[in-house]
């Protein structure tokens, strides 16, 4: 079933991003990580949207939109810390250390 | 006439807020103070006068209830802002109105120079306004707005010249022991309101006697507790020590607030509750008891003050005293009648003590001497120099020490023949008796010192000042020449049958009485013991006079700053029998060191402040920290709980 492999495909798109998330310490990576995972969840709505009619198509466009948004903030976040720091790893970066 | 009774009221609150005002934007104007200040009071006086006029045509046998609006409606209790008009407030209104005018009108003459005049005659229209709501008020409620409000103007009139600590702590004196007495008059309308349901003075009367058994212990516990309230603001033993101190408030004020009205409250108020009173004759036998003790415990104090001002003082305690023994003994009409005499000759010797004072106050000020312008050891002769002031406070003196015509005779001898009646059936009264006619020789004998040591013999103010010394004008004698006439001939209101009299007083309140007089009959004494009774009374008064005389005028008297302390009895009479000492080893101290140490130090910053309030401070600090710890900064961390968190939901929401 196509289905099937496409859901699959999202499970294994979707833990390589988590996997990325946890693992990786650089902040472009982990960003990066993120966006896959993003991409996964849209796979698999587009995957259920031929079951469950256009709602599933509609709702890629709204994370498609929302990933968009996030990565301007994100990536300008990132550039200020990196104007900070000189560095985005982020291991060196914990100023919301309680 | 009666319906307009509440201009009484508001006439002296109209003057209150005009003279307030006047203090605060114009305190110079004091022409236009003294005509609002003593024209509301006349105007005052002649609305109650036309009240009473009308009661005397129509002697009504129920009280005329004018209700204004209603005051409380909580549930079934339903109190109105109502006035009383009935004999009894007649005769207050009369003795309240007319004496706190010539208060008013003395006050002119004698606080002219002083700063703060408006200020003065605000605080003093406005307690003659709580005054007639405390004697006109339909209920307790109503007469406990005029109670507190007394004893509020009362604080602030003793404190008056507060920029002198002793002033000031006199006043806060007055107020505190007062508030010990208000717990008392608190205690018992909640316990009245309980057993009786109501708290109109009508309800009382009406339910009273058949709610509440005779000499039960509910009755007997109210009472108690009314007397308790009686003893603050009436100054009677155990709570008389503020009035004395209360001297420290302008003369006037002694004359009007300590000595001729409000202190003369707690009377008025067991008259009001005579039903009580009567059902329960143990408490009557305290009031008794008390009062008669209190008579002979001030009088002793008076025998050895210097202090004009402290001798009256101690004078007055003594006198509230002996009205407490007459309504005590179910006299009710009798202690009414004393109340009212001595609001004359009492107010009399005040404001002849105020017109002294002016004139030595001249004499020193003017030589800018600091001796004290009170002492009597710094007078002496004054006769030569206020021959007007002197005649008029000898009537006085005459009629306190019970000498016949003068009105104190009548009143003082009828409060004595009650108790040696009463004396006849319940023996502890004899003893009561006794101790009033110790007292009246004791009165007599300390008001012949006074006068002897203030108006006879040489003259102990100083060579420089004499000349200075001089009569006070006219604006303060004249209200002294009415006191004096009033003083002289006030015992014709209730004129004993012996003498071809009709005992209009005790007669005309009958109406109030009556309920008491079912259960606490007295029969006066007739014949030849009544006879004997006022030749006793009258002996003890003219020996104690001439022994107070001779004891005065046979020894030296040097001014103050050159007498020797007193030493034993005289010591002992002179420092009060060191209650005031007493009372502050036994209460004040122990409360001062509990307030300090447990209550401040303990539990205040120790529990409240310690426990309580840091404490939560220092918990959610520490839960804070606690929490902080999760806060670690690492993103990949955030993540990792962001996750197990995720998951977590997806589990439980799954299954």
């Amino acid at each position: 079933m196509f289905l099937g492999q496409a859901l699959g495909l999202s499970a294994v798109l979707f833990s390589l991003g988590v996997a990325g998330v946890l693992l990786r310490r650089n902040a472009i990576v982990l960003f990066m990580c993120i966006e896959l995972m993003l991409n996964a969840v849209n796979l698999s709505f587009v995957a259920l949207a031929q079951l469950h009619g256009a709602s599933g198509y509609v709702m890629v466009f709204f994370v498609m939109t929302v990933a968009a948004a996030e990565a301007a903030v994100g990536l300008a976040i990132i550039i200020g810390i990196f104007r900070h720091k000189q560095s985005v790893d982020l291991g060196n970066i914990n100023l919301l250390r309680g | 006439m009666a319906d307009w009774i509440w201009l009484a009221v508001a006439l002296p609150l109209v003057g209150f807020l005009v003279n307030g005002g006047l203090s605060l934007r114009r305190p110079q104007a004091k022409n236009l103070v003294s005509a609002v200040g003593v024209g509301v009071l006349i105007g005052s006086f002649v609305v109650s006068a036309a009240a009473f006029l009308e009661l005397w045509a129509h002697p009504p046998h129920q009280p005329i209830i004018v209700n204004l609006w209603r005051w409380l409606p909580v549930g079934t209790l339903q109190i109105d802002m109502g006035f009383q008009v009935d004999q009894l407030s007649g005769v207050m209104l009369l003795i309240v109105t007319g004496v706190g005018s010539l208060i008013h009108g003395f006050s002119i003459g004698y606080m002219k120079e002083y700063p703060g005049y408006a200020r003065y005659f605000a605080y003093l229209n406005l307690f003659v306004a709580f005054m007639l709501v405390l004697v006109l008020g339909s209920s307790f409620p109503v007469m406990f707005i005029g109670w507190e409000g007394v004893g509020l103007f009362s604080y602030l009139l003793i404190g008056f010249w507060f920029s002198d600590k002793v002033n000031a702590d006199a006043g806060k004196k007055a107020f505190i022991v007062n508030r010990i007495g208000d717990f008392g008059f608190l205690i018992a309308m909640f316990l009245l309101w309980q057993s009786l349901g109501t708290l109109s003075f009508t309800g009382m009367v009406a339910k009273a006697p058949a709610v509440l058994p005779a000499g039960g212990a509910l009755v007997t516990a109210i009472t108690l507790f009314l007397f308790l309230g009686c003893t603050g603001k009436s100054a009677q033993i155990p709570l008389y020590t503020w009035l004395p101190d209360a001297m420290a408030g302008p003369t006037p004020v002694s004359a009007l607030i300590h000595a001729a009205t409000m202190v003369t409250a707690g009377v008025y108020l067991v008259i009001r509750t005579n039903v009580l009173f009567a059902l329960a004759p143990f408490s009557s036998t305290v009031v008794a008891g008390i009062g008669a003790l209190t008579a002979l415990f001030a009088a002793t104090i008076g025998l050895r003050q210097y202090d004009i001002k402290k001798v009256l003082a101690y004078s007055t305690v003594s006198q509230l005293g002996y009205m407490f023994l007459g309504v005590g003994t179910g006299a009710y009409a009798s202690g009414l009648f004393h109340l009212a005499t001595h609001a004359f000759f009492k107010a009399l010797l005040f404001l002849g003590a105020g017109s002294v004072i002016h004139g030595m106050h001249h004499a020193y000020h003017s030589t800018h001497s600091h001796a004290d312008a009170q002492d009597m050891r710094n007078m002496g002769g004054l006769k030569q120099y206020m021959p007007l002031t002197f005649w008029l406070m000898l009537i006085a003196t005459l009629a306190i020490a019970g000498i016949p015509p003068f009105s104190g005779f009548f009143s003082k001898d009828e409060i004595l023949a009650a108790a040696f009646a009463r004396g006849q059936t319940i023996p502890i009264y004899l003893l009561f008796y006794a101790m009033g006619v110790v007292a009246a020789l004791l009165t007599a004998f300390y008001m012949a010192r006074l006068m002897t040591m203030t108006f006879l013999g040489s003259n102990r103010t100083g060579e420089r000042e004499r000349e200075h010394l001089h009569e006070a004008p006219w604006s303060m004698t004249g209200p002294l020449v009415v006191l004096g006439i009033l003083s002289a001939i006030g015992g014709l209101l209730n004129l004993p049958p012996f003498l071809g009299g009709g005992a209009a007083l005790e007669h005309w309140i009958e109406p109030v009485t009556a309920p008491a007089a079912a259960f606490f009959r007295l029969e006066m004494p007739h014949g030849n013991t009544e006879l004997f009774l006022v030749g006793a009374a009258v002996l003890i008064g003219v020996v104690g006079l001439v022994a107070g005389w001779k004891a005065t005028l046979g020894r030296p008297i040097v001014p103050a700053a050159e007498a020797r302390e007193d030493t034993g009895l005289a010591r002992l009479l002179y420092r009060k029998y060191y209650v005031d000492e007493i009372y502050d080893a036994l209460i004040i101290r122990p409360l001062v060191w509990l307030s300090r140490f447990v209550l401040w130090k303990g539990v205040d910053q120790g529990v409240v402040d310690g426990a309580a309030v840091n404490g939560t401070a220092k918990l959610s600090r520490g839960l804070g920290w606690l929490g902080s710890r999760l806060q670690t900064g690492q993103v990949g961390m955030y993540v990792v709980l962001f996750l197990v968190g995720a998951l977590w939901i997806l589990h439980s929401v799954v299954r």
